[in-house]
């Protein structure tokens, strides 16, 4: 299975930009604290708590915000600028959470923007990669 | 003709677990890995391996028949000798099939300590003659040695008709600025290289700057590089970026590019190089499948095809397109200097 070469058309930032934001980042900080909580993601909480994180989907126009505690993940409400941000397209990031292809090559590619602060970039990178996802349900979708 | 050598080995990248099986799945003979510490040159946050991801992938690699190597190939640092000992002895206990190592304290103690324990010199032991390679082989009994990314193919070759201890050369990655286990480039900018801290352009030093029109990499506040929208980026190292000489904006050191050698690999296997590495501890798992998977293919129709041996498109792509800077060289290999 492989993504497809696909750009949202503008119509759906235009749309989803005037949603709330909070229901799409309810959705990723769930699904995260699941992850945590099953050890999937062997997520070390003292490196991320107290750090604000930002994802941008530019294609779909929207922006997901969260943060950490020792305990798990948040949504973030405060409307200050973010440790570490990601931005790139919907297909962009369907490619490196299913591992189709490396954060780096989308980098080097001008397909991924991070801001901020860069090691706290490489320490969730790191740790998304180090996920083992073959003992998992998601295992057969992953590319890599 | 096709040639009678054996195929040398693949040697493969990981940075942690699922890159590692990665490598295997993809037909790596070999993966070579690091542990989370600054014992390595790829020593990141949140990258390499602890005593239980390192026996789960020597579990996964030996099940298949595939071998792994621990790298130890940062310099011991005078205060703290005790780390990179103790980084032997884990290897050992482990039973990694050899280690990497670039400190020849540290081979001396590994040769007294752990005999049976393999030992190949590491590129940045910077080893780029034979006579250097046969003292460590007589010294420390290395096995192998990995040479240095400054050798032309006859310079390959001559080193290998002169030394018993198998070569092992660079086959793709991000290329280094050709003085490897001397460079101390980023200390200038950060006090920290890759020798001494097993990174170069450590990550909190690392700030990317996006404006209207440009992207400025910055290292510990020395701007490095401006992109232009859309143009290829690449790591953020002094090495390759660009700087003002003489009125003059360009890439005074060396550009940002990858190694590629996969054109000459039926001259490497004729040579008699034992093993072709990939460079990329730090790349995710896709990096390590995809350059794995395209240099097997490659290697071993350069085994069957002889001198009638081409390079597919699709190889090619697949690793243009992973290329840092999205070039890609013969680096030295080809020059005409002797």
């Amino acid at each position: 299975m492989q993504v497809p070469d696909l750009v949202l058309p503008p119509l759906v930032a235009r749309i989803a930009s005037r949603l709330p934001a909070t229901p799409p980042s309810w959705l990723l900080v769930g699904l995260l604290n699941q992850l945590v909580r099953r050890q999937v993601l062997p997520a070390d909480m003292s490196l991320l708590a107290g750090r604000r994180f930002e994802v941008r989907v530019l294609d779909a126009g929207i922006s997901l915000r969260f943060t950490a505690d020792e305990a798990g993940f948040r949504v973030d409400t405060i409307a200050e600028t973010a440790d570490l941000c990601f931005s790139a397209n919907a297909a962009d990031f369907a490619r490196m959470m299913l591992r189709e292809e490396d954060p780096d090559t989308l980098f080097f590619n001008r397909k991924l923007a991070i801001e901020g602060d860069t090691e706290l970039g490489l320490i969730v990178k790191n740790l998304l990669d180090s996920v083992d996802w073959s003992n998992t349900p998601v295992g057969r979708f992953m590319a890599a | 003709m096709p040639s009678n050598r054996t195929l040398p080995e693949l040697v493969c990248p990981a940075g942690n677990l699922p890159a590692l099986k990665a490598a295997v799945d993809n037909g790596a003979d070999t993966v070579y890995l690091g542990l989370k510490n600054n014992t390595n040159a790829r020593n990141f946050a949140g990258l390499n391996f602890d005593a239980t991801s390192a026996r789960e992938g020597i579990r996964y690699a030996r099940e298949r028949g595939r071998h792994v190597l621990l790298a130890i190939n940062t310099y011991a640092q005078g205060a703290d000798i005790g780390r990179w000992r103790a980084a032997i002895d884990e290897a050992a206990d482990l039973g990694v099939d050899a280690v990497i190592v670039a400190d020849i304290g540290l081979m001396d103690y590994a040769a007294r300590r752990h005999p049976d324990l393999r030992l190949h010199m590491s590129v940045q032991g910077s080893a780029t003659n034979y006579e250097a390679i046969n003292l460590a082989h007589e010294l420390f009994g290395i096995r192998r040695a990995v040479l240095p990314r400054v050798l032309t193919l006859d310079q390959v070759r001559h080193v290998i008709e002169n030394t018993a201890v198998e070569i092992e050369v660079f086959g793709f990655g991000s290329l280094c600025v050709m003085v490897e286990g001397r460079c101390l480039l980023s200390s200038y900018a950060t006090g920290e290289s890759p020798n001494t801290h097993g990174v170069c352009s450590p990550a909190r030093f690392v700030r990317w700057e996006h404006g209207a029109e440009s992207l400025d990499a910055r290292l510990n506040g020395i701007l490095i590089d401006r992109y232009r929208k859309d143009e290829a980026a690449g790591y953020p190292t002094l090495c390759k970026g660009r700087f003002q000489v003489a009125d003059d904006t360009y890439y005074a050191l060396e550009e940002p590019t990858s190694l590629n050698v996969m054109e000459m690999l039926p001259q490497l296997i004729e040579i008699g190089v034992a093993a072709i590495k990939v460079e990329g501890r730090q790349r995710s798992p896709a990096y390590t499948a995809q350059v794995t998977r395209a240099l097997r293919e490659a290697l071993d129709a350069a085994g069957r095809e002889g001198s009638r041996f081409t390079v597919r498109p699709g190889w090619q792509q697949a690793l243009a397109k992973v290329s840092e800077g999205q070039q890609q060289t013969l680096g030295a290999y080809s020059r005409p200097w002797k």
